[in-house]
């Protein structure tokens, strides 16, 4: 429910305040959503397995998407940024259906 | 119900977190959008996929450049051959003045004599006549006229078979030549010892003979061209 409450929370304040990304970030602002989404989808998994860590969310959530960042980020420095980049969203990508997979077994039973 | 408003109300560090965490992610969400939506399309590029673009478009312009040189050079050309076109037309027309004033179709003045020859009729004959025109030509004369009224070109004729005619026209006394050539050159060429003048003067014809050597010589009299007939150009 805050879950919820928060992502609202979140969209609204984007929406009013309208801050202004700073260009560097730019480039690596949707790797960052899909780590992301990659953390919150294998936190759902972890809680309906019961095996949900607070500690284990707050850190995997920060540091996937700073890893997901820095990859790309040197990618770019050696020239490979879009190659990287595309590693990078087809190995979350994987992981996103995997993990979707057996919250799929968890609920549906199927 | 009532367990559910305490959760609410009395949330765990879980949903605190995941709270948190979903704001962040509704933020990013948002914002990407937005720069995606309606931001400039090329501020979320790579480096490389600029340059690339970059690159493309310089290609682009080159061609381009070339194209334009081209169609200048082109147009040059055309210039130039109106150009061409132009200084041919000239040359056409200044040629077609030479001519005409040649042919006698079309007046002319310029420096020249007024020759006037005095005498009694019938003691005037063609070929003293045609004797004083040789001498003008001799003497460069460029257009030669009679009595403001016949004007004297290649195909033009003298006779005295029934009094003095010059191309089909009679001719009256005195007779007044006008010519258009170097004044001096014409005046001596009238002039001269057996020439038009001693043979006006002389016993024979008995007339007199008055030349006159004003600046500018108007000569309107045309000839009229007829197609020819028979000849063709070879």
């Amino acid at each position: 429910m805050l879950a919820v409450i928060g992502l609202i929370i979140g969209i609204v304040i984007a929406l009013m305040w309208q801050p202004d990304l700073p260009p560097w970030l730019q480039p690596y602002l949707p790797i960052m959503i899909v780590a992301a989404l990659d953390a919150l989808i294998g936190a759902w998994r972890s809680s309906l397995e019961h095996t949900f860590s607070d500690r284990v969310f707050a850190v995997s959530f920060v540091s996937n998407v700073v890893i997901a960042a820095i990859i790309v980020w040197i990618g770019d420095l050696i020239g490979v940024g879009s190659q990287l980049s595309t590693a990078v969203l087809v190995v979350l990508g994987i992981r996103i259906f995997t993990n979707a997979a057996s919250i799929r077994r968890q609920v549906l039973h199927a | 119900m009532l367990e559910w408003l305490r959760g609410a109300l009395r949330p765990s560090r879980k949903q605190v977190l995941l709270a948190v965490v979903m704001c962040l992610l509704g933020m990013s969400l948002v914002l990407q959008m937005r720069n995606g939506g309606h931001g400039n399309q090329y501020s979320g590029m790579r480096r490389d996929d600029l340059v690339q673009l970059l690159d493309t478009l310089n290609a682009e312009t080159e061609q381009l450049n070339r194209e334009v040189s081209e169609l200048e050079a082109t147009r040059d050309q055309l210039e130039s051959g109106a150009d061409a076109n132009q200084v041919a037309a000239h040359e056409a027309q200044a040629r077609a003045d030479e001519l005409a004033i040649l042919a006698g179709t079309r007046g002319a003045s310029g420096p020249g004599v007024r020759i006037t020859i005095s005498a009694p009729s019938a003691t005037v004959s063609a070929d003293l006549l045609l004797d004083a025109v040789q001498e003008l030509r001799d003497a460069g004369a460029e257009v030669i006229e009679i009595n403001d009224s016949v004007r004297l070109v290649a195909q033009s004729w003298i006779t005295d078979e029934d009094g003095l005619v010059i191309d089909g026209q009679k001719v009256q006394l005195p007779i007044v030549i006008d010519a258009i050539g170097d004044p001096h050159s014409l005046a001596e060429g009238a002039r001269f010892r057996g020439g038009l003048v001693s043979q006006v003067e002389s016993s024979k014809v008995g007339g007199s003979v008055e030349i006159q050597t004003p600046d500018s010589i108007e000569v309107t009299s045309i000839h009229s061209l007829h197609a020819p007939e028979h000849a063709r150009p070879a």
